[in-house]
C-alpha cells in the first residue's frame, strides 16, 4: 500500500524544481475558465453525464409512445407541453413531429454530446497525461477552448428543442433531401428552427473534437516521461491515440458536408437536392443537380470511424481494469496494440456498408462487404485477448470489475450481430429493422456505456481521493445488466420479424407485426416490456447519481494507489495537484508488471526501476531509454 | 509549471510541440477541403448536359490572384529565415508584405470576383423551348459536331415585365455558331450590345450567378469562401505577429517568435495549396 512512498526514493534528481511552484488562482480560474487537463476532463465528464442522462429521457419519453401508441402520457404528460410547447404532447399525447424530433435528438445528444466527450475528452484528458506523466496537455489553452466549444455546440442543441417547430426531427443521421427542407417555411425562423441549429451545433461540436485530437495527439507523441516508450504505453493511451486520429481525420467531412447541408438551406443551394424535387406538390424553386447519395457518403465518412470512437476509449478502460483486477499482465498487448491501430485504418473504408439500399453497384458493395468482414479480425483479437487475461488470474470483483466483466459478453453479442449487416444480401432485409437499433445498441450502451462506468468507478479515487461506495455501486450494476438485456435482447425478435426502426406507432399499425408471436407476445406487444426495462434502468441510476456525488464528499478515504495499480497516475497524488506529480516520474518498466515472481507484492509500478536480479543478458535496459 | 517543448525540441523525436499540432491541424484540413472537392466531383459527373457552365470566371484575374498566393508564400518563408538571422526589421518588411499580399487577393476576389458574378444574369431555358431560341444557342451545330446543347442564355438583365426579360447577350449567345465560341476564352470578353427577349413562360429557372444558379456556383461560392475565411485567419495572425506585442516575444525569444511564425507559415502554405486546386478547378477546366 506505501506504493507512491516507495516511489518517491527513486525520482529523477533533475526533476523540474518549479514544479513545486503554487499559482493561486480565483475560483473563475481555477474552477470554470480553467487551463488544467483534470479540471478540463471533470468538466467534460459532468457534461457528457448530464447529457447522457438527458439523451435517455429522450428515449424514455419514446419508449412510451411506442408502447401505447396515442395514449396520454400519465402525469409528466401534462407538464411537457409547457416546457416542449403546445405542439410537442397536446393533451399528453405525443405528436408525429415530437417523435421525430426525440429520436433525432436522442441519438444526436448520446453520441456527439455524451459519449464522445465523456470517453474521449473527459477520459482522455483527465487520464493520458497523468499515465504518460506529463504535466498537462500540451496546449492548456486550445484545451480550454475546446471544453468551450463543446459547451456551445451542447448549448445550441439545447436551445433548438425551443425555438418554434421544435428540434431536428430528421434522424439523427440527417438523411438530405429530408434534412434540407425540414423545418422551413411558414412558422420557422431563417436560422433559428431545429434542422439549421443542429448544424450550426455540430460545428462546434466538430471544432471541439478536432482541437481536443491535435491536442491529445501531440500530448501522447511530446510528453511521454522519460523512459516511456510507445511499447510501455498503457493500453488507454494507445486507444486514446488511435481515437484522436479517427476525430482528426473522418470529422472534417462531416463538417464540409454540415456546411453544404447549411449552404443548401440558407442559400438556398442545391449540393444534396437532386433536380425536379416537389414537396407537397410544389416543385421547389432550386437549381436541382445536387446528389442526396453525397450527403450520405460524406456522413457516413464519419459515421463509421465514429463507431470507434465510441468504442476504442472503451476497449482501453476495460484494458486497464482486467489487468488490474485480474492482477496479472494484459495477454497479447502487442497484439492488442497493433489490433487497435488496424482498426483505425480500416474503419476509414468501411463506411458505405450503411448504404447497401442505396444501389452503389455490386462492386462497390462487395468491397465495402470485404473490408468491414475485415475489421471484424482485428475486433476479435482485442476480445478474445481480453477474455484470456482473464484466464488463470486472481480476480477482484469490485464494481469496475463487474462492469468490465460484463463489457465482454455485451460487446460480444453486438459485435457478432452485426456480422448479418455486414453481408449486403441478410442485411437488404434487416436494414432499419429494430435489429440495426439491438446490434448497435449492444456496442454502444452496455459496450461502451458500461465501460465508461467502469471508468467513473475506476478513476474516481484518483480525482477526487475518496472512493464510491462499493454496495451501492452493486446496487447500481446488477439491475443495469439485466434492464440492459431486458430492452435489447426482444429488439433483435422483433427485426427478424420486419419491424421498422423509425414507425411511430410501435408498429400497431402494421398487420404482420400482431399475427406472428415470440414466447406468446406479437412484435408489437413486446415494445411493453421493452419499455418498462428502460424505465427501469432509468431508475436503476438513481443509485449511482446519489453515489456520485455523495462520494466526493463523503465517501470513503483512500491513500494514492487504491486499486494496487502500476500504471502512472498511481504514482501522483489524489487529486493531483495542478502540474501532476511531486517528482517527475520516470518510467523503467511496461504497464501491466502483475505478480512479478520473486516479488513481495503482487504489482510493481511502472517507475519502480529494474533490480539488478531481474535482470537478463538480453532485454530489460539497465537505464531508461528514450525512444 | 512549464509545458517541455514548447520552444526547444523533445530530443527524440526532433520537434517542438506546435509544430506536431499544426501539421495534424493541417492534416485535418486536408479532410475538410478533400471532402470539398470531393463533392465537386461527385457533382460534376452527375450534372445532366448543359448544366455545369464553362469559362464563367475570369482567368487573367485569377492568375494574378495565384501569383500574388505564391508569392506571400515565398515572402513568408523569408520573414522566418531573417527571424532565424535576428535581423528583425527585414522580418518586419517581409512580413508587411506577406499581409499585403493576403489583403490584396481577399479585395481581388470579395471587392472584384464575386461582385461581377452577382450583376450576371442567366435564364435556363424549358426543354420544350429550346429550338425557339436556337439563334441564340445554335445547338443545331453543336449536336452535329457532338458538342454539350447549351441550356442557359446568359448576359446583363436589362430590364424585366411581368412576361419577358431583356438581356443583353453574352457573345456566346450573341454569335453562337462562331466556332471560337466553342471552348472558354482565356480572357473574358465582354458582354454585347445584342439584346435578346426572352420570354418568362419559356424559362424554367432564371438567377444572377449567385450560389442558387447551379451546382457550379454553389461549389465555387462554398469553396472560394471557406478558402477566404482561411486566407482572412492568416492575416489576422501574420498581423498580430507583425505588431509591436510580438516584439515583446522576440525580445525574450526570438526561438519563440520563430517558431509561431514557422507554424503560421506552414498554414500559410497550406492555404496557397488549396488555391492551387480552386485555380483550375474553377478557372480553367
Amino acid at each position: 500500500m506505501d506504493s507512491s512512498a516507495s516511489v518517491e526514493t527513486h525520482h529523477d534528481p533533475h526533476s523540474h524544481a518549479g514544479e513545486h511552484e503554487h499559482h493561486e488562482l480565483g475560483f473563475w480560474r481555477k474552477y470554470i475558465f480553467s487551463t488544467d487537463h483534470k479540471v478540463i476532463g471533470i468538466q467534460y465528464g459532468l457534461c457528457g453525464l448530464a447529457f447522457l442522462f438527458l439523451g435517455f429521457s429522450l428515449m424514455m419519453l419514446m419508449r412510451f409512445q411506442l408502447a401505447y401508441p396515442g395514449q396520454a402520457l400519465p402525469v409528466i404528460g401534462k407538464f411537457l407541453p409547457h416546457i416542449f410547447g403546445p405542439g410537442s404532447m397536446p393533451d399528453g399525447k405525443m405528436t408525429p413531429d415530437f417523435y421525430n424530433s426525440l429520436g433525432a435528438m436522442h441519438g444526436t445528444i448520446m453520441i456527439f454530446a455524451g459519449v464522445v466527450p465523456l470517453a474521449f475528452a473527459a477520459f482522455g484528458n483527465f487520464v493520458v497525461p497523468l499515465q504518460i506523466g506529463a504535466p498537462d496537455m500540451t496546449f492548456p489553452k486550445v484545451n480550454a477552448a475546446s471544453f468551450w466549444a463543446f459547451a456551445a455546440g451542447g448549448v445550441i442543441m439545447l436551445i433548438s428543442f425551443f425555438v418554434p417547430g421544435g428540434a431536428a426531427k430528421s434522424g439523427w443521421t440527417s438523411y438530405t433531401p429530408l434534412a434540407a427542407i425540414a423545418d422551413s417555411g411558414p412558422g420557422h425562423n431563417p436560422v433559428f428552427n431545429g434542422q439549421t441549429l443542429w448544424l450550426i451545433g455540430f460545428i462546434f461540436l466538430i471544432t471541439s473534437s478536432l482541437l481536443g485530437a491535435v491536442n491529445f495527439i501531440t500530448t501522447i507523441i511530446q510528453l511521454r516521461a522519460k523512459g516511456l516508450t510507445w511499447m510501455r504505453l498503457p493500453f488507454f493511451v494507445w486507444a486514446q491515440f488511435v481515437t484522436a486520429f479517427l476525430l482528426l481525420l473522418a470529422f472534417p467531412p462531416l463538417e464540409a458536408a454540415i456546411v453544404m447541408q447549411l449552404m443548401d438551406r440558407l442559400a438556398h443551394t442545391s449540393f444534396f437536392l437532386p433536380s425536379g424535387l416537389v414537396v407537397n406538390g410544389t416543385p421547389l424553386a432550386i437549381s436541382g443537380g445536387g446528389s442526396p447519395l453525397l450527403w450520405q457518403h460524406l456522413f457516413w465518412f464519419l459515421g463509421h470511424p465514429e463507431v470507434y470512437v465510441l468504442i476504442l476509449p472503451a476497449f482501453g478502460i476495460v484494458a486497464e481494469i482486467l489487468a488490474n483486477n485480474s492482477r496479472k499482465p494484459l495477454w497479447g498487448y502487442k497484439s492488442l496494440v497493433f489490433s487497435v491501430l488496424v482498426i483505425g485504418f480500416l474503419s476509414f473504408i468501411v463506411w458505405a456498408h450503411h448504404m447497401w439500399l442505396t444501389g452503389m453497384g455490386s462492386a462497390v458493395s462487395a468491397f465495402f462487404q470485404t473490408t468491414t468482414l475485415l475489421i471484424s479480425i482485428p475486433s476479435v483479437i482485442i476480445l478474445s485477448a481480453f477474455f484470456i487475461s482473464l484466464w488463470g488470474g486472481s480476480i477482484r470483483f469490485n464494481v469496475p470489475m463487474l462492469f468490465t466483466i460484463a463489457f465482454l459478453p455485451m460487446f460480444g453479442i453486438g459485435g457478432l450481430t452485426g456480422i448479418p449487416l455486414a453481408f449486403n444480401s441478410a442485411d437488404l432485409y434487416l436494414h432499419d429493422t429494430y435489429y440495426v437499433i439491438a446490434h448497435f445498441h449492444y456496442i454502444v450502451a452496455p459496450g461502451t456505456i458500461f465501460g465508461l462506468f467502469a471508468g467513473v468507478y475506476y478513476w474516481f479515487p484518483k480525482a477526487t481521493g475518496r472512493r464510491m461506495s462499493e454496495f451501492w455501486g452493486k446496487v447500481h450494476f446488477w439491475p443495469t445488466l439485466i434492464c440492459m438485456n431486458l430492452i435489447f435482447l426482444p429488439m433483435f425478435l422483433q427485426g427478424m420479424a420486419g419491424m421498422h426502426r423509425r414507425w411511430y406507432d410501435g408498429g400497431q399499425g402494421w398487420g404482420v407485426a400482431n399475427d406472428h408471436t415470440v414466447w406468446g407476445l406479437t412484435g408489437f406487444q413486446w415494445n411493453q416490456p421493452i419499455s418498462w426495462a428502460a424505465w427501469a434502468m432509468g431508475l436503476a441510476q438513481i443509485p449511482f447519481i446519489i453515489n456520485f456525488f455523495w462520494s466526493i464528499k463523503h465517501g470513503e478515504k483512500v491513500n494514492d494507489n487504491p486499486w494496487e495499480a502500476t500504471t502512472l497516475e498511481w504514482t501522483a497524488p489524489s487529486p493531483p495537484p495542478h502540474g501532476n506529480f511531486v517528482h517527475t516520474p520516470v518510467a523503467y518498466r511496461g504497464p501491466y508488471e502483475y505478480s512479478l515472481p520473486g516479488r513481495e507484492r503482487d504489482f510493481t509500478m511502472q517507475n519502480e526501476p529494474v533490480e539488478p536480479a531481474e535482470r537478463t543478458p538480453r532485454k530489460s535496459p539497465a537505464e531508461p531509454v528514450l525512444a | 509549471m512549464e509545458i517541455p517543448y514548447t520552444v526547444s525540441t523533445r530530443p527524440d523525436t526532433g520537434l517542438w510541440n506546435a509544430k506536431i499540432g499544426i501539421w495534424l491541424f493541417l492534416a485535418s484540413e486536408v479532410m475538410l477541403f478533400g471532402a470539398l472537392f470531393s463533392a465537386y466531383i461527385f457533382l460534376r459527373i452527375d450534372a445532366a448536359p448543359g448544366t455545369w457552365p464553362h469559362g464563367l470566371l475570369n482567368v487573367p484575374v485569377g492568375t494574378m490572384n495565384t501569383a500574388i498566393l505564391i508569392i506571400s508564400s515565398v515572402t513568408v518563408v523569408l520573414a522566418w529565415a531573417a527571424l532565424k538571422m535576428r535581423r528583425y526589421r527585414a522580418y518586419w518588411w517581409y512580413m508587411l508584405a506577406t499581409i499585403s499580399c493576403g489583403v490584396i487577393f481577399l479585395v481581388v476576389k470579395l471587392g472584384y470576383e464575386w461582385p461581377q458574378k452577382f450583376e450576371h444574369f442567366g435564364a435556363y431555358i424549358k426543354p420544350d423551348a429550346l429550338a425557339k431560341y436556337e439563334k441564340y444557342l445554335g445547338n443545331e451545330r453543336r449536336i452535329e459536331k457532338g458538342l454539350e446543347p447549351r441550356i442557359e442564355i446568359t448576359g446583363h438583365l436589362h430590364s424585366q415585365n411581368a412576361t419577358e426579360y431583356e438581356v443583353a447577350l453574352d457573345p456566346v449567345n450573341a454569335d453562337p455558331d462562331d466556332p471560337a465560341m466553342d471552348r472558354p476564352h482565356f480572357i473574358p470578353l465582354p458582354v454585347t450590345d445584342k439584346i435578346a427577349t426572352i420570354e418568362k413562360a419559356d424559362v424554367q429557372r432564371a438567377t444572377m450567378f449567385l450560389p442558387t444558379h447551379s451546382a457550379y456556383f454553389a461549389s465555387y461560392f462554398t469553396i472560394t469562401g471557406l478558402h477566404g475565411l482561411h486566407v482572412l485567419g492568416g492575416v489576422v495572425v501574420f498581423i498580430y505577429m507583425w505588431l509591436p506585442v510580438s516584439k515583446k516575444v522576440y525580445q525574450r525569444n526570438p526561438e519563440h517568435l520563430a517558431n509561431r511564425v514557422e507554424v503560421s507559415g506552414l498554414f500559410w502554405h497550406f492555404v496557397d495549396l488549396v488555391w492551387i486546386f480552386v485555380f483550375p478547378l474553377f478557372y480553367l477546366l
